[in-house]
């Protein structure tokens, strides 16, 4: 692990301005620690803006080291779930406890849908976005992050690229972009939001290896997905979402055809007939 | 010897206005310290798209400004200022809580601000002033620059550089990707409230020479024309200031000879220089882009 201690001229010149954000020390470092940290419970969690939360009554728990995939129809709230995880949508109820976010041990994904991806900004640099507690909002990036970003770029089929503009990747170039800053991170409990949404099979099948990898160093790895045979494939948790949890566990007893047709009812507010008959 | 006098002639059509007359001078070196600010301001709010939010704030300063005019009359720096910077301020804050209360209206709510700015500061310079005084507050007045107000568009252009200087990196990733900076604890409203600040502030300070109506034109016009042409954040904000210097002194010199309000030639030589990197710049980088994708295949 790299130090957090910022070197150099600056760090005298700055110093008083560190209450601002001169980066952050990660609180717990050795690779053991992972399994008191990595786990995620959700307890009764609702979350959303006004009288109708995205989600509602989730209770449950993500176990240290495992993979699990977020499924559900459109409106069902998965990304919600992720948001509130991540901490960056409110709860209206109950509670998240996730060790991993308050020691910043921790990495969210979010859908490209979310960034500005003309924004003028070389590859390098987005990788090096990672490795934000080195340097904070105003510290000079070190050579050792860069030689950091520049291993991550090529595990993720990047290694020519680095100084491009983001703004001429495609989407599966900008996909990868995004998991190599994931690499830079180098987190025990990793979200991803549709991380496969229009991208290129070649590049959907680079991205899981390097989450498979993820999964043998024993990172906690939540993705929400829409391709139901490729979770069936590589994941070996599910929860089905349709606003509440419909099943949560063991990917070949959530992915049933039953509860797939009930999580469509929910949705289309067919629920409470499908019961009562 | 032809060669010489010509080489003279050039200079007296180019620098001599400057040489002669002081009120040039001056004016040339406030839109230049304005120029020097406004490259990561004008950035800053293009990428963040607050362009709408930066026409509101720089019609907010009116009110405060009237206000001031009303108290002190045109020529005190001190009471305009303050009085700008307050109502400045002021919608600032009330525009960030509405648009919490209210996040879906944000344009509406935006728009309503600038209209009631305009009109309360138009009917508070009207209890006292003349017209004059009205198309002064308007559209400013580059060449009455003094040194006092100098040194004041210097001073808030310095500080406006160093404390951008310290927070540009968060600001500009904000508007790249907010939810990555929200997730890993960085960032924040703190920046966001200082920016607001900073911008406010510079307004304030173009106000003398640009007017409410054309304060934010230096600011956004060199900016996008920057924008067409780079691919990175730093060169963006370098060639922004070198954009707004060129626009400053074609506009100012333009004023000059053919007798024109300057302020509005300033701001119209940033226009045409906008619009001449959309058609040239966008071509050139879309043809650049072209290439490296037939290169990769």
């Amino acid at each position: 692990m790299t130090s957090a201690q910022p070197r150099g001229f600056g760090r005298h010149l700055l110093a008083p301005l560190d209450w601002l954000d001169g980066g952050y020390a990660p609180r717990v470092l050795a690779a053991a620690r992972r399994d008191d940290v990595a786990g995620i419970d959700l307890d009764n969690v609702s979350a959303g803006y006004g009288d109708r939360p995205a989600i509602s009554g989730i209770s449950g728990r993500f176990a240290p080291a495992s993979l699990t995939a977020v499924i559900g129809p459109n409106g069902a709230g998965k990304s919600s779930l992720l948001k509130a995880i991540a901490g960056t949508l409110p709860l209206q109820f109950g509670s998240i406890r996730c060790a991993a976010r308050a020691a910043r041990d921790f990495a969210y994904m979010p859908q490209q849908a979310e960034l500005d991806r003309t924004f003028p900004i070389s590859v390098r640099d987005l990788i090096a976005l990672g490795a934000w507690r080195n340097f904070g909002a105003y510290r000079r990036v070190g050579n050792d992050v860069f030689d950091r970003v520049a291993e991550a770029a090529a595990s993720a089929g990047l290694g020519g690229y680095l100084d491009r503009p983001v703004e001429g990747l495609s989407v599966g170039e900008f996909q990868r972009a995004l998991f190599a800053r994931l690499l830079v991170q180098d987190a025990a409990v990793i979200l991803l939001d549709e991380p496969f949404a229009a991208v290129d099979e070649r590049t959907t099948e680079d991205l899981l290896r390097l989450i498979g990898r993820w999964h043998e160093e024993g990172r906690t790895i939540i993705a929400v997905l829409h391709d139901l045979d490729r979770v069936r494939e590589f994941f070996p948790q599910a929860l089905l979402l349709a606003r509440s949890c419909i099943a949560w566990g063991e990917t070949a007893v959530v992915l049933t055809a039953d509860n797939l047709a009930r999580a469509r009812d929910v949705m289309q507010g067919r629920g409470d007939r499908r019961a009562a008959s | 010897m032809n060669s010489v006098y010509s080489l003279g002639g050039l200079y007296h059509l180019l620098i001599g206005p400057f040489a002669t007359y002081g009120f040039m001078r001056t004016a040339l070196v406030a839109c230049f310290a304005l120029a020097l600010a406004n490259g990561p301001i004008g950035t800053l709010l293009l990428l963040r798209r607050m362009s709408l939010e930066g026409d509101v704030l720089s019609h907010a300063v009116m009110p405060g400004a009237a206000l001031g005019f009303l108290y002190a009359g045109y020529y005190s720096l001190e009471a305009l200022s303050v009085g700008g910077l307050l109502t400045g301020a002021l919608v600032a804050g009330s525009a960030g809580l509405i648009g919490r209360l209210q996040p879906k209206r944000k344009e509406t709510n935006l728009a309503a601000f600038y209209l009631l700015s305009l009109a309360s500061g138009i009917i508070i310079v009207s209890i006292r002033g003349s017209n004059v005084d009205l198309a002064h507050v308007l559209f400013g007045t580059v060449l009455a620059v003094d040194m006092r107000d100098l040194v004041f568009i210097a001073a808030v252009s310095s500080a406006t550089l160093l404390v951008l200087a310290v927070i540009l990196r968060p600001l500009a990733v904000e508007s790249f990707d907010p939810a990555f900076l929200r997730s890993i604890g960085a960032g924040g409203g703190l920046f966001r409230a200082i920016f607001l600040i900073a911008v406010v502030l510079n307004l304030v300070a173009s106000f003398q020479a640009f007017g409410t109506l054309l304060a934010i034109g230096p600011m956004l016009l060199p900016a996008a024309a920057a924008l067409c042409w780079t691919e990175r954040i730093w060169p963006t904000i370098a060639l922004n200031v070198a954009i707004g210097m060129a626009a400053d002194y074609a506009g100012l010199l333009t004023s000059y000879y053919a007798n024109l309000p300057s302020g509005p030639a300033i701001v119209l030589a940033g226009g045409i220089i906008f619009g001449l990197s959309l058609i040239i710049g966008g071509r050139f980088r879309r043809d650049e882009r072209r290439t490296v994708e037939e290169g990769r295949a």
